[in-house]
């Protein structure tokens, strides 16, 4: 005879679901329609003032740009190591190294995103400037404090890991600031080729 | 070390955002993102969805999620180039007018 699990046994990585708590997927979700909007308002904007645009945009330094994006997307795949290592049991010290790791390459895109702003504002550059800095400002400056936000939670994290709060079957917490760090490289995978690249 | 390295499928989505923004850098740098129009335009903003989809799925862990909200992730990214590769035409349109 066939023996009959009951659904309460099978894991729970089998089954469908969201990883990570609701509420802060409802959040991310809220941030995602409100940058759509931005990046959208930038696109449209560009339309009635295609050399303000373009004179603006070459002034910025697309080094800085990319090795941006590959800090956050290198932030990312330490954040999703970290989660990974929870899970597979690791030992607090080993999990802690990957929260360290893109808690370095999230300081690492704040500083070099503060070197950018120092130079641009030394420059003279403010918020009525022109339209394109007034959303690049806006976009990037928007961006900036969700960086800010996900470096302090991955700082936490780091700290709790460390602690030994969190293991297999635990990983709820880490879950889901890994959620949001995603979610902002998610933002600038976006922001990058729009404000900085494209022509 | 480099068979150890991309035997994690994080490591391997890794390196594919790497080189994917090492592309993009290259398209801006280059030049050829004025130049090309269309093609660099559209080859930028593909890869942005491909490294977009790839978070989405696999890194978030959508791809383990209930439907609706992988629909709902995906389709915000789909939505938003959608929407700057239309005002990009429009801008060229108006542009060549």
């Amino acid at each position: 005879m066939e023996q009959m699990v009951p659904a309460a046994l099978v894991p729970a990585d089998s089954a469908p679901r969201l990883h990570g708590d609701l509420a802060v997927w409802l959040v991310i979700l809220i941030e995602l329609a409100t940058f759509a909007l931005l990046f959208a308002s930038f696109a449209f904007a560009r339309i009635w003032e295609p050399q303000v645009f373009a004179q603006s945009q070459a002034t910025l330094d697309l080094r800085f740009g990319a090795v941006n994006t590959m800090l956050l997307v290198s932030g990312s795949a330490g954040v999703a190591r970290a989660v990974q290592a929870l899970r597979a049991g690791a030992a607090p010290a080993r999990a802690g190294r990957w929260w360290l790791f893109a808690l370095a390459c999230g300081v690492a895109f704040l500083a070099l995103k503060g070197v950018e702003y120092a130079d641009k504002f030394e420059a003279g550059v403010g918020l009525t400037t022109n339209t394109f800095y007034m959303f690049y400002i806006l976009l990037t400056g928007f961006h900036f404090l969700h960086v800010l936000v996900g470096v302090v939670f991955i700082a936490v994290l780091w700290f709790h890991t460390r602690r030994g709060a969190y293991g297999p079957g635990r990983t709820h917490v880490p879950e889901t600031g890994a959620a949001f760090w995603h979610m902002v490289d998610l933002l600038w995978i976006v922001l990058f080729p729009l404000v900085y690249v494209m022509k | 070390m480099a068979m150890s390295l991309l035997k994690n499928p994080v490591d391997r989505i890794w390196l594919a955002l790497m080189v994917a923004t090492a592309i993009t850098f290259w398209l801006g740098e280059s030049g050829l993102a004025s130049s090309a129009g269309a093609v660099s335009v559209g080859l930028m903003f593909g890869l942005s969805l491909l490294k977009g989809v790839l978070v989405i799925l696999d890194f978030m862990e959508l791809r383990q999620a209930p439907a609706l909200w992988r629909r709902v992730m995906l389709g915000w990214l789909t939505v938003v180039i959608a929407l700057i590769l239309l005002a990009w035409t429009i801008a060229r349109w108006r542009a060549g007018a």
